[in-house]
């Protein structure tokens, strides 16, 4: 399938990502020749067969319901842009 | 003593308890090298100075009172894809730009654990994602190795290509490598270096910057295949942050190590005689087969049909998984941040100005096909075939004990090559990639040079956690094929 140039922005927009004119020119190009070298996959037949969810087959492991890590907000806000004690700060979200 | 930059893992462990030199030296040597050839070959993106000498003397303080790890007081180089606490991690992108973890990945402290002493952050491909190494933010990464009178610039491979230059180029003896597709094995190939990828879940993802988690494997790369077991000792174990880490006991990988080929079913599997492989790398296979045989292997044709598909479902999975992965990338929490009008601009603006042309490019791809109307489509349909490559595995491994193919079509290019078509770059990963969608160990071993005068290296595989028959055959092999040349010293500024 093509990817056309309102795609290319409707999917830039849904991964946050500004893309430029020249950009989406580019990409048009180059997202039209991937998918359509992905689709070759189309010639197997995956009648009645289950998608891989797991590379190992195991039961996923559960641990007790109890607190065992915390009191890190100093770590935890370490690398942050922006922020105001313990808190990231962000441009205005809510009128 | 020989220079100490050459010397193996296993060597220098021994000179180090037999206290013929010190880990303060070693790790000083070290430096030395990489200050003189990371103009030339631009492989470490931070050296940690201080604190290596630091962990030489902690190492040779233990080393005195006969204490110790397994790779006590062994200078190595750490891909910059492990957070490493209070030293900069960037997956080689500007989105994480100054980023200094207030954690340790479980790899690099099982590492610490065992004594290891890091020298610096290794270059990569822009979150993994390449083949070449020329994707880094940091600019690419130059192959020690060049074509026979020539000097043009090749690359290492990628995305591991600051490991693998650093390794071959004697800057460090061992380095960390990731593999999500072929990362550890390709650049192995191209720079005459020992890649080993574990089983999927054999070593903890906690604390590796994030790719495609379902495939993103951490292994080592190395000068041989004694020290890749040497390494994956330390690397490997359950780690209960990591939900897909395996509990299972972690075997002595250097244990059996010299036992031999003899006896085992090496198997060939047809399909890897791929369009466009190069007549050299075929008739080093069939070297490789040639080798098996005399050293007492038994050698049996074997088919996995879906092989093909392996590479275009890939670029489903991989970057759908990416696309997901890297959504935590938005100037709020740690990295770039460039302001907008709202907060949706200023993600957008942030994620516009600090991801590459590559990253976006998977990004992108991975948006549409998890997209409404597409997950049946592609996702699925790519999970579906990977479920029939793994079944083609299965099938094969109930015959023998380890499949040997090339590691690559061809031996290194030239920079900027392969960088005009997405596509052609992505085939460099078709004879690696089988091995990550079906979660297998695999290494790369160097086997001899192509007429360029550059390295090829051969591929083994084997079942799931069964790292021990692959390490062995691989062994076996390295013998077989002799002692391998290393590229001549063309980088360094001093003498």
């Amino acid at each position: 399938m093509k990817v056309d140039r309102a795609t290319v922005q409707h999917i830039a927009r849904l991964a946050r990502i500004t893309v430029s004119d020249d950009e989406a020119a580019r990409f048009e190009g180059e997202l039209s020749g991937i998918i359509e070298w992905v689709e070759q996959l189309e010639e197997v037949d995956t009648d009645g067969v289950e998608p891989m969810t797991r590379v190992v087959e195991m039961a996923m492991t559960q641990r007790d319901d109890e607190v065992n890590d915390g009191g890190i907000a100093d770590d935890i806000v370490a690398n942050a842009p922006e922020k105001a004690d313990h808190f990231f700060v962000v441009p205005k979200v809510v009128e | 003593m020989s220079d100490l930059t050459d010397l193996t893992i296993a060597e220098a462990s021994k000179a180090l308890s037999s206290k013929e030199i010190s880990s303060l030296e070693l790790t000083q040597a070290h430096l030395e090298a990489i200050g003189s050839a990371n103009t030339a070959l631009n492989a470490f993106v931070l050296t940690a100075d201080e604190q290596a000498i630091e962990m030489a003397k902690a190492s040779d303080a233990r080393l005195t009172k006969g204490e110790g790890g397994v790779l006590e007081g062994i200078p190595i180089g750490v891909k910059d894809l492990f957070c490493t606490r209070g030293v900069r991690t960037t997956a080689c992108s500007n989105i994480l730009d100054g980023f200094t973890p207030t954690y340790e990945s479980r790899v690099t402290a099982n590492l610490w654990d065992a004594g290891a002493v890091m020298l610096g952050k290794l270059s990569c491909d822009e979150f993994a994602m390449g083949s070449s190494t020329e994707t880094s933010c940091f600019g690419p990464c130059i192959n020690p190795w060049r074509r026979s009178g020539t000097a043009d610039k090749l690359v290492p491979g990628g995305s591991s290509g600051g490991s693998s230059t650093a390794v071959a180029a004697r800057l460090c003896l061992a380095a960390t490598a990731t593999d999500t597709g072929g990362s550890i094995r390709q650049p192995a190939a191209l720079t005459g270096t020992v890649g080993l990828k574990p089983t999927y879940g054999r070593c903890s993802r906690w604390g590796i910057v994030a790719f495609a988690s379902s495939l993103d494997q951490a292994g080592p790369i190395t000068r041989s295949v004694t020290d890749a077991a040497i390494m994956l000792s330390a690397m490997a174990g359950y780690d209960r942050r990591d939900t897909t880490s395996v509990d299972l006991p972690v075997p002595d990988y250097c244990a059996g190590l010299d036992e031999g080929i003899k006896g085992l079913k090496v198997g060939i599997p047809a399909e890897y005689r791929v369009e466009g492989m190069g007549a050299e790398v075929d008739a080093l296979w069939q070297q490789g087969i040639e080798w098996a045989k005399q050293a007492g292997a038994e050698i049996r044709e074997v088919s996995l049909p879906h092989t093909k598909y392996a590479l275009p479902a890939y670029y489903i999975v991989a970057p759908a998984e990416a696309s997901s992965n890297l959504a935590r990338y938005d100037g709020v929490r740690y990295g770039l941040r460039v302001p907008g009008s709202d907060v949706i601009e200023m993600y957008q603006n942030t994620r516009a100005a600090g991801f590459g042309s590559e990253v976006k490019r998977r990004v992108l791809i991975g948006t549409y096909v998890l997209s409404a109307g597409y997950y049946d489509a592609y996702y699925l349909k790519a999970q579906k075939v990977r479920a029939l490559i793994k079944r083609d595995f299965d099938r094969a491994f109930e015959d023998v004990d380890v499949l040997l193919t090339p590691t690559t079509p061809s031996p290194a290019f030239a920079l900027g090559e392969k960088s005009g078509d997405p596509v052609e770059m992505y085939l460099n990963d078709i004879l690696t990639v089988t091995v990550n969608m079906a979660g297998l160990p695999a290494v790369s071993i160097p086997a001899g040079l192509s007429g360029e005068g550059t390295p090829l290296g051969l591929q083994l595989i084997a079942n799931a956690f069964d790292e021990t028959t692959l390490l062995r055959a691989a062994r076996a092999l390295e013998e077989a094929a002799g002692p391998q040349p290393a590229p001549e010293n063309w980088w360094s500024t001093t003498p």
